[in-house]
């Protein structure tokens, strides 16, 4: 039995531990739909879409502050012990990875209203950007889940994807650079690109720091700066 | 340069003596063992009251008991000083070692065990008499008639008790008419007068404004440097604030005897976890 879902006995303290989570849990649904409209903002050149996305950023922002008023109020009045105790730290922690989310989906936003004046059209050898951007997202949305659920596994799964992310990272880097050597009329335009993947890049990192901070508010274990198989041993012991 | 030359040759002096004083110290400090209990059962009558308990305690730290009411805690504090011994029909098999030595074998002087560990009750109960004559009660007691000795060892412990400035000017009151944080201050100071090794305390600030709570509890800590100290308290955040290891006690069974740190951050067993945040009931 998970202790998590257990009933205190005090409903006042059960309600606020439970709308603390789905306040997260809002939280992270709008960061996800700023990931994905920044992304999409950017294959269409569309700069009131993207216009969309830099100004939603505010209501990230204040997500993030009223959470973490109504964390600092949890552990004012109730001093929450073990994993009640484990879940507000976490959620302190996890929200300011959301919020720096926000921030990246906001930059790519800017980006793309950026590119949009200059009247670049999103070519097909971007394409590195559209699979990254749907993977880091993905990974973003994995991680809000292990957090609902309490699934150390999937946890797990999101620090694997990190590497993958990083991969694929190098690789368009790789690309990018190819086509400002091949031509170097185009530096300008790939440099901006670069940008963008480089947010992307950032967007996985946060999304790995958020499994992590998961798995402490599960085992209890600080599995910070540990190799991955390290952590496997730990979380299957 | 003269700095240089100073510590280039006084390092290698001093340095033989200092890590092995230093090194003794640090081994006294974490780990040197106080009281070891095992298989200890109690029972009142046919009832029992506490069922195989096995654990050590280290000398110089803060033990706590916790645990819903009923659970054991007061009656194994009470097991330490023998003051279960004044309850009928109590039956106890198992140890409690003291330096090595059962405090329940037959040749175990009781009256010279409660020298070496006192008590401190839920309610402060000082002697309807004056302040000085209270703490040099025990004192007293032990043949020390000196006035010198005694008002030195008197005011030794009512600083050792943090009360020593709020009294130095009311000694010859009656210490009934103390306050109640006052009172268990001075009561405190009654029981480290004779200079016990160990201190048990039972609740010690459950009747007192949060302010002589954390007077008491501030004293705590700074009496952990020179006893080692058993409490059983109700508040776990006190609990939380003043040991070092916490024992978590549930229908007289010890549950769980850990590090306070991971008992209030992450529990290995589920009781303790129901019962800390407040899932239990």
């Amino acid at each position: 039995m998970d202790p998590i879902s257990n009933q205190h006995i005090s409903h006042q303290f059960n309600e606020e531990l439970e709308n603390l989570r789905n306040m997260v849990m809002s939280m992270g649904g709008l960061v996800e739909q700023q990931i994905e409209r920044s992304i999409k903002a950017l294959r269409k050149m569309d700069a009131a879409k993207a216009e969309k996305v830099v100004k939603t950023d505010h209501k990230v922002n204040l997500m993030e502050v009223n959470i973490d008023e109504e964390c600092a109020r949890i552990l004012a009045i109730r001093q929450p012990a073990a994993s009640d105790l484990r879940m507000v730290v976490t959620v302190i922690k996890t929200i300011t990875d959301l919020e720096r989310i926000g921030d990246e989906a906001e930059k790519i936003g800017r980006l793309a209203i950026c590119l949009s004046e200059k009247d670049i059209t999103f070519k097909a050898k971007y394409a590195g950007i559209k699979h990254l951007g749907n993977y880091v997202r993905q990974m973003v949305s994995d991680a809000l889940n292990a957090f609902a659920r309490l699934d150390p596994d999937a946890c797990l799964q999101v620090l694997k994807d990190d590497e993958q992310a990083d991969e694929e990272y190098q690789a368009l880097m790789r690309h990018l650079i190819t086509y400002m050597m091949e031509d170097p009329r185009t530096i300008t335009e790939v440099l901006d690109v670069v940008w963008v993947a480089r947010s992307l890049e950032r967007i996985g990192d946060h999304a790995k720091n958020i499994a992590e901070y998961v798995i402490y508010m599960i085992n209890g274990k600080d599995i910070r700066h540990i190799d991955i198989e390290e952590i496997e041993q730990d979380i299957l012991s | 340069m003269l700095d240089n030359d100073m510590t280039e040759t006084s390092i290698p002096n001093i340095d033989p003596s200092m890590m092995a004083a230093s090194g003794n110290k640090g081994a006294a400090d974490s780990g040197e063992i106080c009281m070891e209990v095992e298989n200890l059962n109690l029972y009142y009558g046919k009832a029992q009251a506490l069922k195989d308990i096995t654990f050590t305690m280290r000398r110089n730290k803060v033990t706590a008991f916790i645990g819903p009411s009923g659970c054991g805690k007061s009656t194994l504090l009470r097991c330490f000083n023998r003051m279960n011994d004044l309850v009928d029909d109590v039956h106890i098999d198992g140890e409690i070692r003291l330096d090595g030595k059962n405090i329940y074998d037959k040749d175990v002087d009781i009256t010279a065990l409660r020298q070496r560990v006192g008590m401190v009750f839920q309610k402060p109960n000082p002697f309807p008499m004056s302040v000085f004559e209270n703490v040099a009660y025990g004192l007293r007691l032990q043949g020390v008639n000196k006035r010198r000795v005694l008002e030195e060892k008197v005011e030794w412990a009512l600083k050792g008790a943090a009360l020593w400035d709020e009294v130095k000017d009311r000694l010859t009151e009656n210490a009934l008419g103390l306050s109640g944080g006052q009172q268990q201050r001075l009561v405190v100071a009654r029981a480290i007068a004779i200079e016990p090794e160990i201190l048990l305390l039972d609740e010690p600030a459950s009747a007192l404004d949060p302010i002589s709570t954390l007077k008491i509890e501030e004293l705590i800590y700074e009496l952990k440097k020179d006893y080692t100290i058993l409490i059983v308290t109700h508040n776990m955040q006190q609990a939380a604030r003043v040991s070092d290891e916490t024992a978590f006690m549930y229908l007289g069974e010890m549950v769980e005897f850990d590090d306070t740190n991971t008992i209030f951050t992450n529990p290995s067993e589920k009781q303790t976890e129901d019962y800390i945040t407040g899932r239990y009931g």
